[in-house]
This record gives structure tokens, C-alpha cells and sequence, in this order.
């Protein structure tokens, strides 16, 4: 009971909450680790992902822990320069898209009337688009020369309007509860309104459609660089490599799985991660105090 | 004489994830035939779960045990099946909410016929006769007609009263009302209040009634029953409970109820604390921490009922010596009375557009929700605008603050109107108008702490400055709360406490004007007094002048400096509170101050009563010239020249005298309590 009276910062709630989650903590543990073996391994390991060795078509060994291809590339070093490529226009996809997203349909959900109409009618017009379609024609301009962050750019301006439209949901009925209309009786302006109350109360919804959108992310990445118009080679990514190698599933199966391996590590911690934010963030969680 | 309902040693639990919640533990009463019971106690007090397991209705986790006898007959272990033959033939149960009660796909003949039918063997065209004459009984005007509509059609009090028609469809020995009324408005409650004691009337059954408003326990029951914790605390006579309540706990419900009936304003001796968690019951009795009595024995020994005089027990180990619960000193009131208006509204005007279905919604009409409404607000005073739900006093208090958009009218505010204000340039005015609202769970931002709550306005205008952590810290303080509980989100607190934050947040500003929106009328009676005494204390510190918004015409007798009443958007009456009070003059306020229930049994059985017939009209299409005219008693007694004034002309409010203002065109004061 003496520890109820102590006074607790809110941080330290969301982390104590978030600490209770055992499946998000190991999936943090796990990402971080591959993040970490995705972006200081290659300072450590001998070779470079576009070193070719003498090593042909070896299985998994010591001196080669997944492997080699055709022409002798390591899978290990390549599978390390995919994951920091994958993850790094994962998440700029996330961020991009449910950053924009999120303050697109708050404002639209806000407003109402016409600015609503117009704003969700823009978004209806992009979600028609086959986005794979669209992202490779921008591609094939060489725009960024296939830079990961144009990659990035591409995907997550066709991203956004899937997280605007579920925030907007959200929003509608939010916008009606009796304290957004206290803020405004004390003078509340409408970026506050948004800032303060309707984007901190709709987190659940963001968090969980952000872990979605990486998921979806990484393997629009994958297709874009299997359509030829993603990463390219001589670089990596872990689309590519198991685009390449999907034909030696039974003749070099390390070449397939370790990668696609990673693909699923990553989606999956993510989503596990974004469950426990949620309900780290969501004050009603009682659990803690038992 | 044999009692027709023997509970005796009841007890239900709930097993839950935290353990075993005891709802009731230990409950004895009698039932004689022919008398009424009321069963009394704030939420969570068990007194539903009582009666539902009284029905054998409870949910099928909930463990049961003790005994309860119906006729000599034991009825806990029954099967649902044999359950269900007493079930509406000889106990018949009224719950609070009407509509969810009746079945939304057949008519309420037709379900009133269907009760019937369930346990008497007789011809379908019979059972609707009888169904009309029950409609007739509880007094439902045109019962042919309306036994053909569906209850949707029809409101919330008239469904009610259909409940009661089928709770007497087969002459049952009990009747069993959970909170009858608790949903309606108070002109409403006496109708249905008046329909059940014409079942009484009509069947001669016994009446178990359920509520946590003692004015309507008062006048319809012969015995009280007061729970608290799941237990009785007390049971006696409604005499015995109302005049010589010996348990602490009682003593403290009747002095914490505010008085229609008592003027002036003696400050109401509030319950301290919140009622125990049923998960985790101290010893020895659950009121001590609540107790002013306490001693070292109540926390070690609980204490059973002892007999305290005829037929009146109480649970309290100083019964013999308990007879007042310490009134809190009251602080002379030294408060300069009000003087120039500080809040000037001028013919304000509110329409909503009702629009029609499909693609084009274009405009058909508008709900009338505010017409020609205009009033003063003093400085340092406190004007209570009255009235029913519907009738547009929330609407008043949200575009006086510019909340929602007037159509026309204005507001004065230090000699600027309000109403054609822009958002932007409303914002610094907001510092002196501030609101505080009724439901204090919604009002509140569950993703912010209370520190965070109340700093919001302070840092909105920019004075949350290097002492605005002590600033916050001085404001929770002021309406009672710990400072240490800052950092907790609202949804931790009681529902008295999260009202304090808002009034809390509200005050932040220092704002000259407090909008109160039904501040009080979400909380138990016991928590209600504290939030009215700190209401008191702080208009009589800071100033403030006070628009109270309330249906509750107790609390705002007691609160009020000044009273406009309100019917279908129009301001009826207005006068200074206890000329108001003892001299009404419309008729709407007259029929509104006697529906209201006194908790005390001789003043409330003795009370001239004007039940209004009918509803509030729609206000989409508000009847000509005065509005009142459909429902008023009145009326039907004019001769037709003078009826034809009503019909034709809206009457305007005219003075008469001390600055009682009435809108009749035949007023007549007449006193009430």
C-alpha cells in the first residue's frame, strides 16, 4: 500500500507496463539483437556482401555459417546487408506513412463537412491505385537511382491512406466525448485538440496499424525488388535475396530460408512490440497496480 | 399472521479473477401480505442483487445460500423451470429501465396479453380485454389505441407504466420495483409512482421497492430496510428510520440529503470517505472508516442488527446512544450579496436543423431548443435554471459560453456580446467563463494524469510558468484532494474525486462565471453533499458567480440564490429561491415542486399533489402560444374565451414584485411544501 502513495512519473507506468508483456519484451530483445547483427556485424565479419568468393554453392560451415551462392557471394554478410536494408525502409515506411496518416485523418475526422469530404475523397482516389503497379512505374523513372530511401518515399506516400482512414474512424467518435468539448470551453485550440487529446487517445489504434504497415512494409519492399525495380544489385536486400533464390528451395535451401527466415523474425517481433506498447499506453490497464 | 416473504441469513457471492466478491452477506427480512418494504443504500450496496435473488435471477456463477420462503415455501434450489410458474403469477418484477424490459417487435397489448396468457388458461380476445383494462388502470389515456403501438412509440414513462400493467397481469401476491423511477424525470415519477400504488390499489399485493432516493421511499413504504456493504444496517418502521435513525450510517443519508422543504443555507453534512470494496471488507464493522462514532470495538467486531425500540433494529454497537451525526461547523457567511449583473442574456435563440434522410438532407424543420431565453447573472450569485430533460437548460449553459453557436440573441460579458465571437477571439474571455460538467468520467481525458488535467488551461493561456507545478499542486488542495495523487490517471478516482478535478481544472483560471452542468447528479447522496459544500466554500473565496444547471429542484433550493425554471426552451419563472419555492405561481412549477419526493413520511404523505397527465411535447413542433397549455392543469378548468388566450398568444414574463417573473397569463401563487 505505501507504494501506491509514492508518486510515479508516467514513463516509469508505460515502461513498468510495458515490462509485464513478456512476449513484447522478447520480441524487443530479439529485434534489437537482429538489429544489431544487421548493422555492426558487417564491422566485425570478414566478408563483404559483395565479396566473391572461391567458396561455390557451399553448405551452411563454420567459415560460411549460412552458406554461399552460385557465384560464391557469402549468405551470411548478404543476409546481414539485407536486414539493414529491409529494416531501415520498414520502418521509414512506418514513420512516414503513419505520421502523415494519423494527422490526416484526425484533421479530417476533426473538421467534418467539406474539408472531411474532400480530404477522404483524395484518400479513396489513392487506394484505388495499384500501389506495387504505381511504386514500380515511380521506380522505373529512376527516381534516387533505387536509393532505399526512395524506396521508402514511394511506398510510404502509398501507405498512409490505409492509417488515415482507421484514424479517421476513431477520430468521429472521440470528437463527440464530453472532454474534447471541456478543452474547448477552456480554450483549447484545434492543433491542440488534435496534439493532445485525439492522437494520445486513438495511440492504441496508431500503434497497432503502425506494426501492420512494417509488416506490410518489408514485403512491399520485397516485391518491388523482386519486380526488378527495388533495391538492386550488386546490393542487397532481403526481398531480393529471396526473390533470387525461390528456385533453389530444394537444390540450396540454406539460400531461401535463412533470409526468409529474417523476413518473419522481423514481422513478427514487430507485432508483438506494438501489443505491448498498446496496452503499456493505455492508462485503464489495471494490472499493474496488483 | 404468516409473512408472505421470509429472506432469512441470505447470502450471494461472486467468484471474479480477484477473488470471491461477497455482494450480500447475511441479509434477513419479512414481507407481511398487504405491505410495502423499501430497500434503501447507495450503488454496490447489494440491494439489486437482493431481489434478483429473491427471483432466482441471478447469473449462474453467483453462489447462493440462506433461505428464502415465499408462502412457506422455499425457493432457493429450485429449477428455472419451476421458477418460472411463480415468476409473473404471484412475484412480478418492475426494473429500472423500461425500454430494455419490453420486447421492441410486438405490440404492448400484445405482451401485456402474452402475460397473461403465460399462466391462465383463457381465450386470446380476453386476455387483450384485460390487457386494455390494465393500460386503464395505470392510467395510460386512450388505452385501446395505445395497446396497438409498439413501445418505441411511446415514452419512457408511459413504457414504464406498461411494465406495471404487466407486473399486475395475474394479481400477483409481490411485486418487486428496482429503481422504478430512477430513469425518469420527476413530473414523470409521480405519474408512475401514482400507477404503482393504483396496482397496489388494484391487486392488494405487497410491494418490495428499491431506490436510493429516501423521498420516495418515504411515501410509499410502511418498512425500511437500509443496506450498506451487502448487509442490513438498519430496519424499522419508515417513521422509526425517518425520526430516530440509531445507526450512524442512516443519520448520515438523511442529514447529507439536501431539503426541498428547508430553506436558508445550513451547510449539508456530507459522508467522509467512499463505501468500501466489497474484495477487501475490513474486520470489524464496514462503516468505521466513514464512522465519526468509531470506537476500538467497531473495527475488531462487526456488529449484528440490535433491537434499538419496537420493531427497529440497528447494527451499530452505540444504537442506545446515537441520535445526530456532527454537522460540520457552519462558517459565518459574511459574503457581500449580489449586486450588478456580471452575465447579461438577451433573447437567446437555439435551433438545430433536422434534416431529411438520403443524399440531398435537406433542412425540414428545427428542434426548438432554446427560444427567447433571457436572464441576469449577479456577481457573486448563483441563478439555478431548472427544469426537465429536454427542456434546454444544457443547451442555455453551452451557448452562453459560445460553445455551440446561437441563432440569434446575445450574450454580455463585461460589455462585449459573446455570441458573434470568433473562436480565436473567444479564447481569452474563456479564462473567466469556465464550465464544469455533469458526468465527470467522460469530461476528463483518460490518456492525461491529473496534473496534467489541470495545468492543461494554465498552459492553453500561457501561465504555466516556473510555479505552475505549485499552482496545480495549491489547486488540489483547494477542492480536497492529495497532492501525492497527481501523477494518477482519472479513471482511478472516485466519482466524487474525479468531480473535484473538474472543478479543479474549471478554476485553474480564476474564472469569474462557473457554468455547472448537472454537477451533482451523477453521484450517491452521501458523496453529493461534499461536492455541494465545496461549491459553497469556494464561490463564497473566490466570488464566483454561479449558473447552477440541475433537474434536482432539492439541491438547487439549497444552492440557489435566484431560480429560472424552464420548459420546452422557455424560461416559465423566475424568482428569488424561497419566494420561488413557496410562492410558485406558474403552473409548471407548481406541479414540478410538488412531484418532488420530501424525505419525511408525515410531510410526504400529507402533501397536495398535482400529477401532470401526458409528456413533454417534441420540440420540432412546440404547441402555440403558451407552450405549457397541452399538459397544464390548469387549463382545462378555463372558460373557452380564456383558453383561447393560451392557445393564441405566448405569454410574456411579467413582474410581479421582488423580482418574481411569471409567464401565465392566469398565475396564481400557491404554497406547496
Amino acid at each position: 500500500m505505501s507504494e501506491a502513495v509514492r508518486e510515479r512519473s508516467q514513463a516509469e507506468l508505460v515502461l513498468r507496463r510495458f515490462l509485464r508483456h513478456r512476449a513484447a519484451v522478447t520480441s524487443l530483445v530479439t529485434l534489437l539483437v537482429v538489429t544489431l547483427f544487421a548493422f555492426a556485424g558487417p564491422l566485425l565479419w570478414r566478408y563483404d556482401y559483395a565479396d566473391i568468393t572461391d567458396d561455390l554453392s557451399q553448405s551452411p560451415s563454420l567459415r560460411h555459417p549460412f552458406g554461399t551462392d552460385l557465384i560464391g557471394h557469402d549468405t551470411f554478410a548478404q543476409v546481414m546487408r539485407g536486414t539493414q536494408q529491409s529494416v531501415k525502409i520498414a520502418l521509414a515506411i512506418a514513420l512516414i506513412g503513419t505520421v502523415f496518416g494519423a494527422l490526416w485523418g484526425a484533421i479530417a475526422g476533426l473538421y467534418r463537412g467539406k474539408l472531411d469530404f474532400l480530404m477522404m475523397r483524395l484518400v479513396d482516389v489513392i487506394l484505388t491505385l495499384p500501389s506495387i503497379a504505381v511504386a514500380a512505374a515511380v521506380a522505373a523513372q529512376g527516381v534516387g537511382r533505387s536509393q532505399w530511401w526512395a524506396i521508402a518515399f514511394v511506398l510510404g506516400a502509398l501507405t498512409w491512406p490505409y492509417v488515415s482512414r482507421v484514424v479517421r474512424g476513431v477520430v468521429l467518435s472521440l470528437r463527440e466525448q464530453e472532454f474534447i468539448e471541456s478543452a474547448r470551453a477552456l480554450g483549447a485550440g484545434n492543433a491542440r485538440i488534435i496534439l493532445r487529446h485525439l492522437l494520445p487517445n486513438a495511440l492504441g489504434t496508431i500503434i497497432v496499424t503502425a506494426t501492420l504497415t512494417i509488416a506490410t512494409g518489408i514485403l512491399g519492399e520485397a516485391a518491388l525488388s523482386f519486380l526488378g525495380v527495388g533495391v538492386q544489385a550488386p546490393d542487397t536486400s532481403l526481398g531480393l535475396l529471396v526473390s533470387i533464390n525461390k528456385d533453389a528451395v530444394n537444390t540450396r535451401p540454406w539460400l531461401f530460408y535463412f533470409p526468409g527466415l529474417f523476413i518473419i523474425l522481423i514481422a513478427l517481433t514487430i507485432n508483438f512490440i506494438g501489443d505491448g506498447l498498446r496496452d503499456a499506453f493505455d492508462p485503464k490497464q489495471t494490472r499493474v497496480r496488483r | 399472521m404468516t409473512a408472505l416473504l421470509q429472506v432469512e441469513d441470505l447470502t450471494v457471492e461472486f467468484p471474479t479473477e480477484d477473488g470471491v466478491l461477497p455482494a450480500v452477506r447475511g441479509v434477513s427480512y419479512e414481507v407481511g401480505r398487504g405491505e410495502s418494504v423499501g430497500i434503501v443504500g447507495e450503488s454496490g450496496s447489494g440491494k439489486s442483487v437482493t431481489s434478483l435473488a429473491v427471483m432466482g435471477l441471478l447469473p449462474r456463477n453467483a453462489r447462493v445460500s440462506g433461505s428464502v420462503r415465499l408462502l412457506g415455501e422455499e425457493l432457493l434450489g429450485r429449477t428455472d423451470a419451476e421458477l418460472s410458474k411463480i415468476r409473473g403469477r404471484t412475484v412480478a418484477m418492475i426494473f429500472q429501465d423500461p425500454l430494455t424490459s419490453l420486447n421492441p417487435v410486438h405490440t404492448v397489448g400484445a405482451q401485456i396479453a402474452e402475460a397473461v396468457l403465460a399462466h391462465r388458461d383463457v381465450p386470446r380476445q380476453v386476455a387483450m380485454r384485460r390487457a386494455t383494462e390494465l393500460l386503464e388502470i395505470v392510467g395510460i389515456p386512450f388505452p385501446a389505441l395505445r395497446a396497438k403501438n409498439y413501445p418505441h412509440e411511446l415514452s419512457g414513462g408511459m413504457r414504464q407504466r406498461i411494465v406495471i400493467a404487466i407486473a399486475m397481469a395475474n394479481d400477483p401476491e409481490l411485486i418487486i420495483a428496482d429503481e422504478p423511477t430512477t430513469a425518469l424525470d420527476v413530473t414523470v415519477q409521480a405519474q408512475v409512482l401514482e400507477a404503482l400504488e393504483a396496482a397496489r390499489r388494484e391487486t392488494g399485493a405487497s410491494l418490495v421497492l428499491i431506490t436510493h432516493d429516501l423521498g420516495v421511499i418515504a411515501g410509499h413504504t410502511d418498512r425500511v430496510n437500509v443496506m450498506y456493504a451487502g448487509k442490513l444496517v438498519e430496519t424499522g418502521t419508515v417513521d422509526g428510520i425517518f425520526y430516530r435513525p440509531r445507526m450512524p450510517y442512516t443519520l448520515g443519508l438523511l442529514s447529507s440529503l439536501p431539503r426541498i422543504d428547508e430553506s436558508g443555507r445550513q451547510r449539508l453534512t456530507p459522508i467522509t470517505g467512499s463505501p468500501p470494496s466489497l474484495l477487501t471488507l475490513p474486520a470489524g464493522c464496514p462503516f468505521v472508516p466513514r464512522c465519526p462514532r468509531a470506537e476500538s470495538i467497531c473495527s475488531t467486531t462487526e456488529p449484528p442488527l440490535l433491537p434499538a425500540g419496537p420493531g427497529h433494529f440497528a447494527a451499530c454497537h452505540f444504537h442506545d446512544s446515537v441520535t445526530s451525526f456532527p454537522a460540520p461547523e457552519t462558517p459565518a457567511s459574511v459574503a457581500p450579496r449580489p449586486s450588478d449583473p456580471i452575465l447579461s442574456v438577451r433573447g437567446l435563440v437555439k435551433h438545430f436543423p433536422v434534416r431529411s434522410r438520403g443524399v440531398l438532407r435537406r433542412r425540414i424543420g428545427d428542434v426548438h431548443a432554446v427560444c427567447d431565453v433571457s436572464f441576469d447573472i449577479l456577481t457573486h450569485e448563483t441563478l439555478g435554471l431548472v427544469g426537465e430533460s429536454g427542456c434546454g437548460k444544457t443547451t442555455t449553459g453551452r451557448v452562453l459560453l459560445n460553445l455551440e453557436p446561437a441563432t440569434a440573441g446575445s450574450v454580455h460579458f463585461q460589455r462585449r456580446d459573446l455570441v458573434p465571437l470568433s473562436r480565436a477571439r473567444m479564447r481569452p474571455l474563456r479564462k473567466d467563463l469556465q464550465i464544469v460538467f455533469q458526468d465527470p468520467y467522460a469530461s476528463l481525458d483518460p490518456r492525461m494524469t491529473v496534473n496534467e488535467i489541470i495545468a492543461e488551461p494554465l498552459r492553453i493561456h500561457g501561465r504555466y510558468g516556473s510555479d505552475g507545478r505549485a499552482q496545480v499542486r495549491s489547486l488540489l488542495k483547494t477542492v480536497g484532494l492529495d497532492v501525492e495523487h497527481g501523477n494518477r490517471y482519472a479513471h482511478e478516482f472516485s466519482g466524487g474525486q474525479r468531480q473535484r478535478i473538474g472543478i479543479a481544472r474549471a478554476l485553474a483560471l480564476r474564472p469569474r462565471v462557473l457554468v455547472l452542468d448537472e454537477p451533482v447528479s451523477a453521484l450517491d447522496v452521501s458523496i453529493q453533499a461534499g461536492v455541494v459544500n465545496l461549491l459553497e466554500d469556494l464561490q463564497d473565496e473566490l466570488g464566483l458567480s454561479y449558473l447552477f444547471i440541475s433537474h434536482d429542484l432539492s439541491v438547487v433550493r439549497h444552492i440557489a440564490d435566484r431560480v429560472a425554471v424552464m420548459y420546452l426552451g422557455r424560461i416559465v419563472e423566475t424568482a428569488p429561491v424561497d419566494e420561488l419555492f413557496l410562492r410558485a405561481a406558474h403552473p409548471y412549477t407548481q406541479a414540478l415542486i410538488s412531484a418532488i419526493p420530501v424525505p419525511d413520511p408525515h410531510k410526504e404523505r400529507a402533501r397536495e399533489r398535482i400529477i401532470l397527465t401526458g409528456d413533454v411535447p417534441s420540440p420540432v413542433a412546440p404547441p402555440s402560444g403558451c407552450r405549457f397549455r397541452t399538459r397544464c392543469p390548469k387549463f382545462p378548468t378555463l372558460t373557452d374565451k380564456e383558453q383561447r388566450l393560451c392557445i393564441s398568444d405566448v405569454p410574456a414574463l411579467v413582474d410581479h414584485g421582488e423580482g418574481h417573473r411569471t409567464a401565465c397569463h392566469y398565475a396564481e401563487a400557491l404554497t406547496l411544501i
